[in-house]
């Protein structure tokens, strides 16, 4: 059931020209280098600071309430990091160079690090020093300008969008999570792929460049490393490539090419969102000293601590689980490495409401000091919209819960769904899926515990 | 898309008792959460008059929870001990201020029962928007209902999606 969204001819024309996405792009890179300029010189006062208010609640709460859910990836077709090393790399800016040539070294990703597990490391690296870079606006700047130079470093380096596909700390995530969204980029007919030996998809031609993200898109099945940067949808000269609209969480019913780096991943978002609910927005501050107190006895602690949840006990507890309905379904055969990985997806939907939960309780409350930051971006004293003046002001704070309750129950009944979906797939008594079940409404239950209790 | 046995593929592929199972089950969730309960059920203990000193630093209330019950007349007395800080309660919609040496004060009757978040609402420093202290109103009926949501919701998609 799904419905070929870029087949409406004023849609199609949009996706076509290299303009829109360009434009878009252009905008999100302004608000970016405003973001780090703001960082670098505006005001230290994170709540009057430009970089904070708009990339930690505005751009945060767009991308978890709004596109991550419901367009997947569609973010990482206008994200302003990799754009200039991208510009660099094509030596264009707009319209593609004949043959879509590339001015690169061109090296290879090394094999052992065709995962997500770099990406992985690099999400725990900032969320261990969360509570610095969320708040500091000289820190986030720094951080937003590391990405960007990693990312025009690799470009020169590398080929095509290999920081994309295999570094970008947030490009993990939202690959994780975009299985869950309603819209995806896949071929109409394989076998017009089968038949068609140029491959411009991923070659290029003088359309365009040959497949940024590094996938022949006649072999994609889920929405994972496919940046929707629609070169492809230009590129394909038998007009066989669309975009669809489907139903939620398509890709996460198949059982086939589940791996531990993707279910490391699922299972460090979920770490961390119980670590942000309970240090960040919990009534403990002395959690939140020693979560800034970088350096000090307490924060090794505490590093200690929040690197054992992600990687061992979290991963653990879910390895118990599915280990146990291993044995509870009696189907010893099948590899536990195998079924962890599979059993895995059930943290997508968990960890994704999970987010979206834990956003929802700090954005809403947040958000208007966009009004006043915008006025006003470096925090200098400047009124250029008349909004400056305007005070904090919570948005509907008494309503959060009765929001993050169902959010959070629609999660957990997709989670029971493919956990006893994956039983199935397994060969398995439906029971064996009744451990991984109390391990993710026991984690519903924390999580409403830390918001609710 | 129905395939030939009328189920619809993927996700939405039920049968039709499957369909009944699911509104009984979101009826019940719904009813869990948001049906009026006998006023026996939703009134603790008596209500009384409480007096709350709540110390605010850079960046942490102390207590940080502070729990009272439904009916109760609480009065806080918000202290600062470096710079000047807000306290501003999530539902209620009340704040006060208090900077070294010169108190703020607030008083209201506890009229509705759950967990609501108090914070600084006077920018005091980098970690400000996340200066957060908790107020639980007993009976916290709403902690009380998302459990039951909860296990309700688990029970009734895993015999849901069980037999499928």
């Amino acid at each position: 059931m799904r419905y070929a969204l870029s087949e409406i001819p004023v849609v199609k024309r949009m996706l076509r020209t290299r303009w829109l996405q360009w434009s878009l792009t252009a905008l999100t890179l302004l608000f970016f280098v405003l973001a780090i300029i703001a960082g670098l010189v505006g005001t230290p006062a994170g709540n009057r600071n430009f970089g904070i208010v708009f990339v930690w609640i505005v751009w945060w709460a767009l991308l978890i309430l709004l596109l991550v859910p419901f367009a997947g990836r569609l973010w990482c077709g206008v994200c302003p990091i990799p754009a200039p090393g991208e510009w660099l790399q094509r030596r264009a800016l707009v319209q593609p160079r004949p043959g879509g040539k590339l001015y690169t070294l061109g090296k290879k990703w090394p094999k052992a690090f065709r995962n997500i597990w770099l990406q992985n490391a690099g999400f725990l690296g900032v969320a261990l020093f969360s509570s610095i870079i969320l708040t500091t606006p000289m820190a986030t700047a720094l951080v937003l300008l590391g990405f960007m130079i990693v990312a025009i470093g690799t470009s020169l380096v590398f080929e095509r969008r290999t920081f994309c596909r295999y570094l970008c700390p947030v490009g993990g995530f939202i690959g994780l999570y975009s299985q869950v969204a309603p819209l995806e980029l896949r071929v109409k007919d394989a076998a017009v792929c089968a038949s068609h030996t140029e491959k411009t998809c991923y070659t290029g031609s003088d359309e365009g460049y040959g497949c940024p993200w590094l996938i022949f898109p006649g072999g994609l099945t889920n929405n994972t490393a496919c940046g929707l940067c629609t070169e492809c949808l230009k590129t394909c000269t038998r007009d066989n490539i669309a975009i669809f609209v489907r139903q939620p969480g398509a890709d996460l019913l198949k059982t086939t090419g589940h791996k531990l780096d993707e279910a490391y991943k699922g299972l460090i978002m979920l770490a961390c969102a119980f670590i942000y609910s309970t240090v960040l927005i919990g009534p403990w501050g002395v959690l939140k000293e020693t979560a800034r107190a970088v350096g000090t006895p307490g924060w090794f602690a505490y590093a200690g601590i929040f690197l054992a949840l992600n990687l061992a006990i979290l991963p653990g507890l879910f390895w118990l689980a599915v280990r146990s309905g291993q044995l509870v379904g009696n189907s010893i055969k099948t590899p536990m490495r195998k079924l962890f990985a599979d059993y895995a997806a059930v943290l997508v939907p968990l960890g994704l409401t999970a987010w979206v939960a834990f956003t929802l309780s700090f954005v809403l409350v947040n958000f208007s000091y966009a009004w006043s930051v915008l006025s006003d971006p470096l925090g200098w004293g400047w009124n250029l919209l008349g909004t400056v003046s305007l005070k904090w002001t919570p948005y509907i704070p008494g309503l959060v819960p009765y929001l993050q309750v169902p959010v959070l129950l629609i999660g957990l009944t997709a989670a029971l769904a493919l956990a006893l979906r994956t039983a199935r797939q397994h060969g398995q008594s439906p029971w064996a899926a009744a451990p991984v079940a109390i391990f993710c409404t026991a984690a519903t239950l924390g999580l409403l515990g830390l918001y609710l209790a | 898309m129905a395939d030939n046995s009328g189920r619809a593929a993927g996700w939405l592929s039920l049968p039709r008792t499957g369909w009944w199972a699911a509104g009984v089950t979101l009826a019940l969730v719904l009813l869990t959460l948001l049906a009026p309960l006998p006023a026996a059920l939703a009134v603790g203990a008596a209500p009384q008059e409480r007096q709350v000193t709540i110390s605010a630093r850079s960046f942490a209330f102390e207590p940080g929870t502070v729990h009272v019950n439904r009916g109760d007349t609480v009065i806080v007395n918000l202290e600062s001990t470096d710079v000047v800080h807000g306290l501003y309660v999530d539902g209620y919609g009340l704040a006060t201020q208090a900077e070294p040496g010169r108190p703020g004060q607030l008083s209201f009757v506890a009229d509705r029962t759950g967990a609501f978040r108090f914070r600084c609402n006077v920018a005091c420093g980098n970690l400000h928007p996340f200066m957060i202290g908790k107020l639980v109103v007993g009976p916290n009926l709403t902690w009380l209902r998302a459990i039951a949501a909860t296990l309700i919701t688990a029970i009734g998609a895993m015999t849901f999606f069980w037999a499928r």
